[in-house]
């Protein structure tokens, strides 16, 4: 039997559907936000398009900090890159001090306007919680584990394969979530180098004094980060119980 | 052969600072604010002897870096070449730019902020590899900041496109500088006067702690854009039907939803860290100090909040360094800051501008995070930090 709090998020998944596939139903609700003639429903582009782009940019960006970080994680907790590993520690800390929207900024002279400077930026920043939370799921394997791997005669990519990767995954998957819940919130910002997301909807209302817009958009982002992030916990939650710990 | 071995981090910071001073272009000339620039190298940037100085500081940097050599010798040479690169490029600045005309502009280029980080690597590990003490970190960031504020007053970056750009608009940078600030510490202050009781509440009531810490949870993870604007409609309600909420500031756009976001934000990192921290502490510790009769309060104060400080430090410096990036944001809802100049910078596609905006943000985040680190070590007694480490 599914829990109060499971049904809960399908019916808010199912309201937030049904806002993407017909924002009009909604309109009695928004319409006490705005001026007498001012449009009600985002006008300029259709909501759900702009849902599908914002979340293909946070995927593709996601996907590929993902890719690096663990890789470079690997790389750094392997005995012959054990130079790097104190520089990266603190490389991370100081590239967590960045606010999102300086890189972002940042990036639009060498990149240009549009998707590349947000695609950039969210990678940038992505990388750090998942490199981060990778660096400690492998650094803090029991030693007793990883002395029976050896012993069992497993050779250094089996022990990579075999246990010291599954055994670090639940960390490693709570950075991505990190990562992912950080990413949507700042391609929000992307809308502001001329990125298409739903940034866009927020920063019309913003500036076209259109209160409706900054809630719907305000409201669908906010909504998709929270479900999102509740997601990728559950699975982290199955996936962490099938390895039976 | 014990004498020559290479550094597998050196070399690749020596073979990006070699790339950066004699690849990449070392400053761009524009003849006015917005059109394309022309790359100029070190050698034509720089009179001479600047320019043979200069590539000399950076090729000793290279060959310590490039050769295992003694942390502090890195540290040194990483400073040096630091020190040289921010003085070159002042020099080239009024070197590049003709006599008494106002529209040039001289910017560093990409062989500029190549070397600047791969010096930067290097300054980092040197000091990763010498671990200071949380006091001598504190007296490096003074000096640096120092040293900078030496350079910006002497005028000796009055050339660079981003001081052109501040010296056309130095009330404004103040005001909006204050407003970031205020808007940043503001925020935590109040976050920290509600946060640390309702965390204390929390460690009591273990019902409220799950419901509350998963709403902001929740919060948490609303991104800023949109909470900001998410909170004008409730704000600009407020302002129009609640009498004298008007008159005190509170307004559906600007500074008001900004500062309520942001103290949103705070609260999470606060409230988890004083459970967390008060949760840490010893039941010896609370088991003594009950068996020589101590009030609960008298608990709470001596015994549960001295040794949960450090815990509750760190999240505060969390909350600290992800508001002066937050507060960026603001600019977009009429709440002023640095993001002023970062967005108008965006607007007008003047690199320079936004500049302007990002740098004291990141500089201010920086030094922020080094000082409360510092002094989270200071604060954290010995056991623990060797716990810890």
């Amino acid at each position: 039997m599914p829990k109060l709090s499971t049904l809960f998020r399908l019916g808010v998944f199912l309201v937030l559907l049904a806002f993407l596939l017909q924002p009009q139903w909604f309109e009695p609700l928004l319409r006490p936000l705005v001026q007498a003639n001012a449009p009600v429903i985002y006008n300029q582009g259709s909501l759900l398009q702009l849902t599908l782009l914002h979340l293909r940019t946070v995927a593709i960006a996601v996907s590929a900090a993902a890719m690096v970080a663990l890789a470079l994680a690997i790389l750094v907790t392997r005995e012959s890159g054990a130079e790097f590993l104190p520089l990266s520690r603190s490389l991370v800390n100081i590239g967590q001090t960045f606010p999102p929207v300086a890189v972002l900024a940042l990036a639009v002279p060498i990149f240009g306007f549009g998707e590349k400077p947000t695609l950039i930026a969210l990678f940038l920043y992505g990388l750090l919680p998942i490199f981060e939370n990778a660096l400690t799921g492998l650094t803090t394997l029991p030693p007793s584990v990883m002395e029976a791997a050896r012993g069992a005669g497993m050779t250094g990519g089996q022990r990579l394969l075999k246990v010291e990767l599954p055994l670090a995954m639940p960390v490693i998957l709570a950075g991505i979530r990190l990562s992912v819940v950080i990413s949507l919130a700042t391609a929000t910002i992307g809308s502001t180098v001329a990125a298409k997301t739903l940034g866009e909807v927020i920063i019309a209302g913003l500036q076209s004094n259109n209160l409706a817009f900054v809630v719907q958009g305000g409201l669908i982002v906010a909504t998709l980060a929270v479900l999102l992030h509740d997601g990728l916990q559950a699975a982290e939650r199955k996936l962490a119980a099938r390895m039976g710990r | 052969m014990r004498q020559l071995r290479f550094d597998k981090l050196g070399a690749i910071i020596a073979a990006l600072a070699l790339g950066g001073a004699f690849i990449a272009p070392f400053a761009t000339f524009r003849a006015n604010r917005i059109v394309a620039g022309e790359a100029k190298t070190i050698v034509e940037s720089l009179p001479q002897p600047w320019s043979a100085a200069v590539l000399l500081v950076i090729l000793v940097g290279v060959l310590v870096a490039a050769m295992r050599s003694p942390a502090i010798l890195r540290l040194v040479a990483a400073f040096a070449a630091l020190a040289v690169l921010a003085l070159g490029i002042g020099v080239a600045a009024s070197h590049l730019t003709p006599e008494g005309n106002t529209y040039a502009r001289v910017s560093p280029a990409s062989g500029f902020w190549v070397m600047l980080f791969a010096f930067g690597l290097l300054a980092a590990d040197a000091l990763t590899r010498l671990r200071p003490a949380p006091f001598m970190r504190i007296v490096v960031l003074v000096a640096v900041l120092a040293f900078v504020g030496m350079l910006l007053l002497s005028g000796t970056w009055d050339g660079l496109s981003i001081l052109r750009e501040y010296a056309s608009r130095v009330d404004t940078f103040w005001a909006e500088a204050r407003k970031h600030v205020t808007l940043a510490l503001g925020s935590l202050v109040a976050a920290t006067i509600v946060g640390i009781p309702l965390g204390i509440l929390c460690h009591r009531v273990a019902r409220l702690r799950d419901g509350l810490l998963g709403v902001l949870n929740a919060i948490q993870t609303i991104p800023s854009i949109a909470l900001f604007g998410i909170l004008i409609a409730p704000l600009g309600w407020i302002a129009a039907n609640v009498p004298g909420a008007a008159t005190i500031g509170i307004r559906g756009i600007g500074v008001a939803p900004a500062f309520v976001a942001l103290f949103l934000y705070s609260l999470l990192p606060v409230v988890a860290n004083t459970v967390v921290g008060l949760a840490g502490v010893p039941r010896d510790a609370n088991d003594a100090a009950r068996g020589i009769g101590m009030t609960d309060w008298q608990r709470l104060v001596g015994i549960e909040f001295p040794l949960a400080f450090p815990v509750i430090l760190t999240g505060i410096r969390i909350v600290l360094v992800q508001n002066i990036g937050l507060a960026t944001i603001a600019a977009l809802i009429g709440g002023g800051g640095f993001g002023v100049f970062v967005f108008q910078g965006v607007g007008q596609t003047a690199m320079d501008l936004v500049l302007l905006g990002a740098v004291p943000t990141v500089v201010l985040a920086f030094a922020a995070a080094i000082v409360l680190d510092a002094v989270i070590e200071m604060a954290t007694p010995n056991t623990r930090q060797a716990e810890a480490a």
